[in-house]
């Protein structure tokens, strides 16, 4: 938005601005997101262009000659990887037949199952598997997703960075990361140079968090093979795939180069996968009129047909330009679902932050993450927004905890698990003792106990005293150029005293030599079993079939730590037991007209002992007695055993009270003035939100009743006002508060407190 | 972890690879490395599970796996767009052919008459 501007010229005409409820709205935070006009010129058209070509597919003689409109002799040279090597010309005639809606269906259709459409998928071309993917509605996104994805058990992967390349930082937040779950971590640099040494910082942390973890570190293309070449990472995923011929070679590659590339890191063994997704051509300016979802159906083909094993798409880093057009989070969706219908792994975007707004960003995500995707997020950031060298992602480290209760809440298996706050404390420390031993032990970098000790309790790198920038450099220096591997520090670890983790570097290296990760959709279970498309193929065929998490793991996502019992609430009670609160016999009948009786509910003092504000009960009574004797009442306190009902205890107070008037009190701190004449459920006054009380207000309650007593009309007390989630954060306890009182219940008379 | 009796790229088999060998120095590059044959039983895999390309992608790695780190790299540096003329790339294919590596020759050559025809060539 333009800011206004302040001209002299006072001759425009005033424009009255908007209404307070709109200039309300225009504040919010969803409105510092762009949003754009559909524009098929510039490429900003999510689902379908007029100027996408209509599919196509000749065949002659076993060669393709014309496809989605063009000639072979025109084929650019995504056209022609595509045409050379992507299509299974022996499906290709059946497949482009069928309807887009025939497709469509079967794609959604439990019945039909996932093999027959990935074989149909085959021979389509990129224009005619765009037209299919535009039909699906988001429901039917879901239902293909849940189906269509290549492993059967969903993962997710981690961005792991820091503005200073810390190593400490990075191996503990490493091991962080992997202490939840994520099975692949990714990491890069803000300094190309320091590429090495963030590379072993990470990998060293992962292996302190769990074996079988997956670290790669993105950086430019070359590097990065020479990174997987020594050893040094353990995946590769910046393989950047543009839609258009002009962006593919601006970012200095061809299909056949990034092929080559493709087989380079197959040759060792490494798993890798290649990145793509909406938007980027339009960010380039090369989007040639064509929409998103056809552009980025052109990278799927060519992935496959490079013989990738899997993709990361949906927007990646020009999410948020798919975001800003109609549809635009719909089609990156269908992104992620065209590259499990050609068979392929599929990391599905969720990566860079696309708005500013939580609710755009969690609706962006919910979907994918209801149906399960091999990988949720090709970048959930577990490290502080500021932090993460990539950008800020869709979901960061504020946002773990409500990752793992969305978890819980829908009983789906996102990737993570909850990592108990002393276990992540222990792996901090030991990941970033085992990287300050390696570096010591190779002589790259001497950190101090005050460094490791604040990277061990660091939020981020903010935390951190001061940058090491230049140590970082030359460590990263030394790796690189002495010709350092990964089996140098498997035995640097093991010198240091580090064995487990020796062990569990070693086996990611040995992993390389099965080369079972090369199949799609691989990752490593923490007891170094592959599940991939080979071992662990989706099989969902319709409800109870498919990925359902094993009792244990469906243990460990409902389990997370906020969690608590009634047990627990007991303990947390009785640390605030006293002994103010003694009981003098049966209550009796009063005869004082200025008597005001107190009741208070059968837990009250015995196993209740703090409100749900926190004020301890003996407090609040002493607060409605103050109040009572400001007034110039006598107050007495009787419990009543035999009911938890708060207006059956207030009712009973006033009938044993001399006035007629009393005070019910519940443990839990909601409180209510009663007459005797009154109905049990009618009363005078009632403070029904009780975490928000104080003592204050206990004490004015006291006050109006002494008034009620002597037969005046005070002005009745109001509940204080919130305007937050009060019940959300207090009706568990108020559960376990009303379990306590109900088992304090017994059939007996009125008991005489004294305080 | 991995299907037993596989061996790396120097015969050895991997369970025989342990920590302990590592550190006295007992272990080569060559250990940790991938055989082409495995590559090649891997591609049998990704044919049976509906991915011929990722076949055909693990037997172009399993002649790459023959060659050194940095022939690795410079043929990819050689594959990039504008690095190279018609006549480097047919030299570069005719050096893969002779290195064993056919497929990548193929592709060498298939990507220089793409890459002349669209201007990507030298």
């Amino acid at each position: 938005m333009i800011p206004p501007y302040d001209s002299d010229d006072d001759s425009r005409p005033a424009v009255p601005g908007p209404v307070g409820r709109i200039r309300f709205m225009d504040a919010q935070r969803v409105n510092l997101d762009g949003f754009a006009v559909e524009n098929p010129e510039l490429g900003l058209v999510a689902l379908a262009s007029p100027y996408d070509p209509k599919p196509g597919l000749v065949v002659e003689d076993g060669v393709v000659t014309e496809m989605d409109g063009v000639k072979a002799a025109d084929f650019d040279s995504i056209d022609a990887f595509i045409a050379a090597h992507g299509l299974d010309l022996t499906v290709a005639s059946e497949a482009m037949a069928l309807s887009d809606v025939a497709v469509a269906r079967m794609m959604v259709d439990p019945s039909v199952p996932r093999s027959e459409v990935v074989w149909l998928c085959a021979g389509m071309t990129p224009a005619k598997l765009a037209r299919v993917l535009a039909l699906l509605r988001p429901a039917e996104l879901v239902m293909a997703m849940t189906k269509l994805r290549a492993r059967r058990t969903p993962s997710n992967q981690a961005h792991v960075t820091n503005r200073l390349d810390d190593p400490l930082l990075l191996a503990a937040d490493a091991a962080t990361a992997a202490a939840f779950g994520f099975r692949e971590l990714e990491t890069t640099v803000p300094v190309l140079a320091d590429a090495p040494s963030n590379a072993v910082a990470v990998s060293i942390g992962a292996a302190v968090g769990s074996p079988g973890v997956l670290v790669q570190c993105s950086v430019e293309e070359a590097l990065e093979l020479e990174l997987g070449l020594r050893g040094f990472v353990s995946y590769a995923e910046t393989v950047s795939l543009y839609g258009t011929e002009q962006v593919f070679t601006d970012g200095d590659d061809t299909p056949w180069s990034k092929a080559f590339l493709t087989s380079a890191y197959a040759s060792r063994g490494i798993k890798m996968r290649v990145s793509s997704g909406a938007g980027a051509e339009v960010l380039m300016g090369g989007a040639e009129r064509r929409s998103m979802l056809y552009l980025e159906s052109r990278c799927v083909a060519l992935a496959r047909a490079m013989g990738a094993q899997g993709v990361q798409n949906g927007g990646i880093d020009g999410a948020s330009v798919a975001g800003a057009v109609p549809r635009g989070v719909r089609e990156l969706m269908a992104e992620n679902v065209m590259v499990m219908a050609r068979n392929l792994e599929s990391c599905s975007g969720n990566d860079a932050l696309m708005s500013e707004s939580d609710v755009r960003r969690t609706s962006r995500t919910l979907p994918i993450f209801l149906a399960g995707s091999d990988f949720v997020c090709s970048g959930f950031g577990s490290i502080q927004r500021y932090d993460n060298m990539f950008g800020p992602s869709n979901w960061n480290a504020e946002d773990i905890d409500d990752y793992l209760a969305m978890q819980r809440d829908w009983g789906v298996d996102g990737g993570l698990r909850t990592a108990d706050p002393a276990t992540v404390a222990e792996l901090r420390e030991r990941a970033a003792q085992a990287v300050r031993a390696v570096y010591a032990w190779f002589g790259l970098a001497d950190f101090t106990d005050e460094q490791v000790a604040a990277a061990v309790d660091a939020a981020g790198s903010k935390d951190l005293a001061g940058p090491d920038t230049v140590a970082v450099m030359h460590a990263a220096r030394v790796i690189r150029e002495t010709g350092l591997t990964m089996a140098d520090v498997v035995t640097a670890l093991q010198e240091t005293g580090f064995e487990p983790e020796a062990e569990r570097l070693l086996d990611m290296l040995k992993v390389r030599v099965g080369g079972d990760c090369l199949q799609t959709s691989a990752i490593l279970t923490p007891e170094m079993r592959v599940l991939s498309l080979v071992t662990d193929p989706n099989d969902y065929t319709g409800p109870g079939t498919g990925y359902e998490p094993t009792p244990e793991r469906q243990a460990e996502i409902d389990a997370i730590r906020q969690q608590r019992s009634v047990e627990d609430l007991r303990r947390e009670q009785a640390a605030y037991a006293s002994d103010a609160l003694r009981p003098r016999g049966p209550a009796t009948q009063g005869g004082d007209p200025r008597e005001v009786v107190v009741g208070v509910s059968p837990a009250t003092g015995r196993d209740v002992w703090v409100t749900l504000s926190g004020l301890p009960v003996v407090e609040v009574l002493r607060q409605l007695l103050a109040g009572l004797e400001e007034e110039g009442c006598v107050a007495r306190i009787v419990r009543f055993d035999d009911t938890i009902d708060l207006g059956m205890i207030g009712l009973s107070a006033a009938r044993l009270s001399g006035s007629g008037i009393g005070i019910g009190l519940q443990a839990k701190g909601t409180a209510l003035i009663h007459r005797r004449d009154l109905a049990p459920l009618a009363n005078l006054e009632l403070y029904s939100i009780a975490p928000v009380l104080s003592a204050d207000d206990y004490r004015l309650m006291g006050v109006n009743a002494g008034r009620h007593a002597k037969g005046a009309t005070p002005e009745p007390a109001r509940n204080p006002y919130t305007d937050e989630a009060i019940e959300a954060r207090y009706h568990t306890r108020v559960v376990s508060l009303v379990a306590i009182e109900r088992a304090c219940c017994r059939a007996a008379g009125p008991e005489e407190l004294t305080l | 972890m991995t299907s037993p009796g596989r061996r790396a790229y120097s015969g050895r088999p991997v369970e025989s690879v342990t920590v302990e060998s590592v550190r006295r120095g007992e272990v080569t590059q060559d250990d940790l490395r991938i055989h082409p044959e495995t590559l090649e039983s891997q591609a049998v895999v990704a044919e049976r599970h509906g991915n011929p390309q990722l076949a055909a992608n693990l037997r172009r790695a399993a002649e790459l796996a023959l060659l050194p780190d940095r022939d690795v790299m410079r043929v990819y540096e050689a594959l990039r767009p504008r690095r190279s003329t018609a006549d480097e790339l047919s030299a570069l294919a005719g050096w893969l052919d002779e290195r064993g590596c056919p497929r990548n020759a193929a592709l060498v050559r298939e990507a220089r008459d793409v890459y002349v025809r669209r201007g990507l060539a030298r």
